[in-house]
């Protein structure tokens, strides 16, 4: 009982507590966040994409297709899982697994709030950097494990992009980095949760710190990030009309699903980096200028109203739905979940409450978790909601022009920001 | 690296084949064995014998017949220096379904059902080629009212055709969304060609000597109505891509073809006006009452894939202009010439090309003066605009290879007959 409620006494994470039943913990339900995350993005994604191209997207497997992502898990799992004849096949086997591996180590130092991470390293952002850098080995591997041209090429593509792409992309943090240490003892930090309580201290996002030298790097940053986990229109390394699939051509069944899942988890670990380092991480909007207890209480409202506006466009669809007798079974499990959503809207709105009246109380502890948790969720989601538009919105770059891009346009900005930014910051202390 | 010790034996066993000779008579060959049948045609050393170790950095990879971007089955077999072209070669044929010769075993009439098989997407023009030709050798024209019928019905499936090629040649280069956009306005060309005539695709709209169905009550509103529908959609469509900066840069001086290099390689159609050539049969030798319309052949300049991009959407607007004309003036009157129920045309031989969508769709007809065709020969757009592919693509990139594949617009229906 001590060990489960120790955590509640503790202001700093699991891991820097020492706290391993917690660290574990928290492990198990970011492994498990994610993966439910990949699901939902998987559906939004074909539901958003088909939106924006005038269709309808999955509608025959549950309600307007909200148990998809569960049939085409279930039908990866059970497809035949091919290995070429010609494959290296221990290679082969292990290529998925590293891309997932790299994609996932990344949660490690993700701060989902001031004391909601797995650990908070002083190296933290160096860290990430390195094991994201390592998600290239997989495709690399895969790539050449398959034996075969297409995936060769597409491999090849990939870790040219990713490398250079990493480039700007350091330059990018760096500036950032930078800007941690503008403050009265002159002391920056690579801790993913001391950049938040730095931007937190000196009361600005760094989007708009130097305006507008903090938002380039941020927009270098977002344009490195789609390239970096090869979304489109960067997604040169699987392009479907060039390359049929690129690096997994020859991936089949579980195989094929790893790598899709250790993309998305990729697209969620940098998206969570970019709020991280410029958008104030786990910080509600206009935390200096919207203060006091009123303010407070509002804002943490949002989590509860979220749930409640999903619970009501369910329960409109619900009501919605074709009243022959083959949608009965579809409809009743769309009201379930329209009643489980709205439960928990009443749920977050107790403890908005009940927290907000007591300060003490553990409710007030949760609320504070639940309001770090959902500002933090709610910003990634903005980001994955745009590599959607991205998608639908452009065509595919062409190999050199993408080098060109990354090492003549990007590069150079990045690197006059990071000059620009230590100039200004010495200048105005 | 002892060179004697490392020579790979498949580069022995190609030496006393002499391939000095075979390098002086065709070009490109040098080194080639002769193992395959068509290796005397074949421009890319595929039997050459593999590079010692460390210096094979030649890649030769089949782009096809299962391809998503070769648009059906054709297979492009490509050398690539790492992503650089240098050389390719089509190998056609997968769908070849001997229209030709099937035409010399049917009636005149009972063959023209086939020819909407071959170009499949478009599918009116190509009933209209052969109509025409047939027309033209047996000497006789169809009324004027079947003439005005005929051109609505070929420009809507002029822009159809056009759409689908915008859609999939967007797609080709990675932007998604145009082809639901464009396959959602197609529907309603489709929707008139379903009431005209009973089908979709393969229309069989057209017979020889006229028209077989008169126009539906309503063609008139139906088509008006899709005239003021799709003027607006093919501005959201430009909007999508004439000024996407990845769209500029994927396609400007891309499959770049001079006008000389196209004329000299019979590249009809688009692709040729592209290149600065004036050349639509349309206003160059007038058939089906074109010369009462008026409308603009739009000329690119530079012969990119830009180009013939801003081409194709310009003629979509000028086939919405001539669409406006003709329904506007259709007149009263027959829509059938007198024709024989058996047609026997006369001993001779025509040579008929019209103005598909893709280029120059002609017929070449010969005729002993049975039902039968004595040899029906057609010169399919596609086919010979693919010939192209090699010269436009040499020292490009991969991505550039299925960039240009798209441009043609060519279909493999209409390449192999």
């Amino acid at each position: 009982m001590n060990i489960l409620t120790s955590y509640f006494g503790s202001n700093l994470p699991p891991g820097n507590a020492g706290n391993q039943l917690w660290a574990l913990i928290y492990v198990f339900i970011i492994f498990a966040g994610v993966a439910v995350a990949v699901l939902c993005m998987n559906w939004i994604e074909r539901k958003a994409l088909a939106h924006f191209q005038i269709r309808l997207g999955p509608m025959r497997v549950g309600p307007h297709g909200l148990l998809q992502p569960f049939a085409d898990a279930l039908k990866l799992m059970l497809k035949e899982d091919i290995i070429p004849a010609e494959a290296d096949a221990t290679v082969f086997w292990v290529a998925p697994v590293i891309g997932l591996l790299a994609a996932f180590t990344v949660y490690i130092v993700i701060p989902f709030g001031p004391s909601q991470a797995v650990t908070d390293m002083n190296i933290g952002i160096l860290f990430m950097l390195g094991v994201s850098s390592l998600g290239v080995l997989g495709i690399v591997t895969a790539g050449w494990a398959s034996n075969s041209h297409y995936p060769l090429i597409g491999a090849l593509r990939s870790s040219a992009q990713m490398v250079s792409y990493e480039v700007a992309m350091g330059m990018a943090i760096i500036s950032a980095i930078m800007m941690t240490s503008m403050n009265a003892g002159g002391i920056g930090t690579l801790s993913m949760i001391g950049i938040v309580q730095a931007q937190q201290q000196q009361g600005i996002w760094f989007i708009f710190k130097f305006f507008p030298l903090g938002f380039i790097a941020f927009a270098i940053f977002a344009i490195a990030m789609v390239a970096e986990t090869n979304r489109a229109p960067f997604d040169l390394p699987e392009a479907e009309s060039e390359l049929t699939a690129g690096f997994h051509t020859e991936y089949s069944g579980l195989r094929w699903s790893l790598f899709m899942l250790g993309e998305y988890a990729a697209m969620i670990a940098v998206s969570s980096i970019a709020v991280t380092l410029w958008l104030g991480g786990w910080m509600r909007p206009f935390p200096n200028l919207l203060n006091g207890p009123a303010w407070e209480f509002i804002f943490s409202l949002f989590p509860a109203l979220t749930f409640g506006g999903l619970a009501l466009i369910t329960f409109i669809g619900t009501a919605r739905m074709p009243s022959q007798s083959f949608f009965r079974i579809q409809r009743m499990g769309l009201g379930i979940f329209a009643v489980l959503l709205g439960f928990i809207a009443l749920l977050l709105l107790l403890i908005a409450v009940v927290g907000h009246s007591n300060d003490a109380s553990i409710a007030a502890r949760f609320r504070e978790g639940i309001d770090y948790v959902y500002w933090f969720i709610f910003k990634v989601a903005i980001f994955m909601y745009l590599f959607i538009w991205y998608r639908a919105t452009w065509p595919r770059y062409r190999f050199d022009q993408l080098m060109s891009v990354g090492w003549k346009v990007m590069l150079p900005i990045s690197l006059g920001v990071l000059i620009l930014t230590a100039i200004v910051g010495v200048l105005i202390k | 690296m002892n060179d004697e010790k490392t020579l790979d034996p498949k580069m022995i066993a190609s030496k006393p084949l002499d391939p000095k000779t075979i390098a002086e008579r065709v070009p490109g060959t040098a080194g080639s064995s002769l193992t395959r049948p068509n290796a005397a045609s074949s421009n890319l050393d595929l039997d050459a014998p593999d590079k010692p170790y460390l210096d094979s950095n030649e890649l030769i990879i089949n782009m096809g017949p299962q391809h998503p971007a070769t648009h059906g089955v054709l297979r492009v077999i490509l050398k690539l220096d790492g992503e650089k072209v240098l050389g390719t070669e089509c190998v056609i044929g997968y769908l070849h379904r001997g229209i030709e010769k099937i035409a010399e075993n049917r009636t005149y009439t009972m063959f023209n059902p086939y020819v909407d098989r071959m170009d499949y997407c478009a599918a009116v023009s190509n009933g209209l080629g052969y109509c025409e030709a047939v027309e033209k050798l047996m000497n006789v024209e169809a009324p004027p009212r079947a003439q005005y019928i005929r051109v609505i019905l070929t420009e809507l499936q002029r822009i159809a055709s056009h759409q689908l090629w915008l859609g999939t040649h967007a797609l080709d280069i990675g932007a998604m969304t145009p082809l639901f956009y464009t396959f959602r306005d197609r529907e309603e060309i489709l929707k008139i060609f379903e009431k005209y005539c009973g089908a979709r695709l393969t229309t069989h709209a057209f017979r020889i000597g006229g028209c077989q169905y008169e126009i539906y009550p309503g063609f008139e509103k139906d088509v008006k109505n899709f005239l003021t529908f799709v003027a607006p959609k093919i501005d959201e469509y430009e909007t999508l891509l004439t000024t996407n900066r990845i769209w500029l840069e994927r396609t400007k001086n891309v499959g770049v073809i001079s006008g000389k290099d196209a004329i000299a390689l019979g590249v009809t159609g688009p692709v040729l006006r592209a290149s600065g050539v004036k050349w639509d049969i349309r206003k160059a030798v007038p058939y089906a009452n074109y010369s009462k319309f008026d409308f603009e052949i739009p000329v690119g300049s530079n012969g990119d894939t830009y180009d013939r991009y801003l081409v194709r959407m310009a003629e979509m607007r000028q086939s919405l202009r001539i669409v406006e004309q003709a329904i506007n003036g259709i007149p009263e009157g027959p829509i059938m010439a007198k024709v024989p129920k058996v047609i026997k045309p006369p001993v001779g031989e025509i040579y008929h090309s019209i103005e598909a969508p893709k280029g120059e769709l002609g017929f070449f007809i010969v005729s002993d003066g049975s039902t039968q065709p004595y040899r029906l020969r057609v010169r399919p757009p596609s086919f010979v605009n693919l010939q192209a592919l090699d010269l436009m693509v040499r020292g490009a990139l991969v991505a550039d290879v299925v960039a240009v594949i798209g441009t043609f617009d060519i279909v493999l229906g209409e390449v192999d007959r």
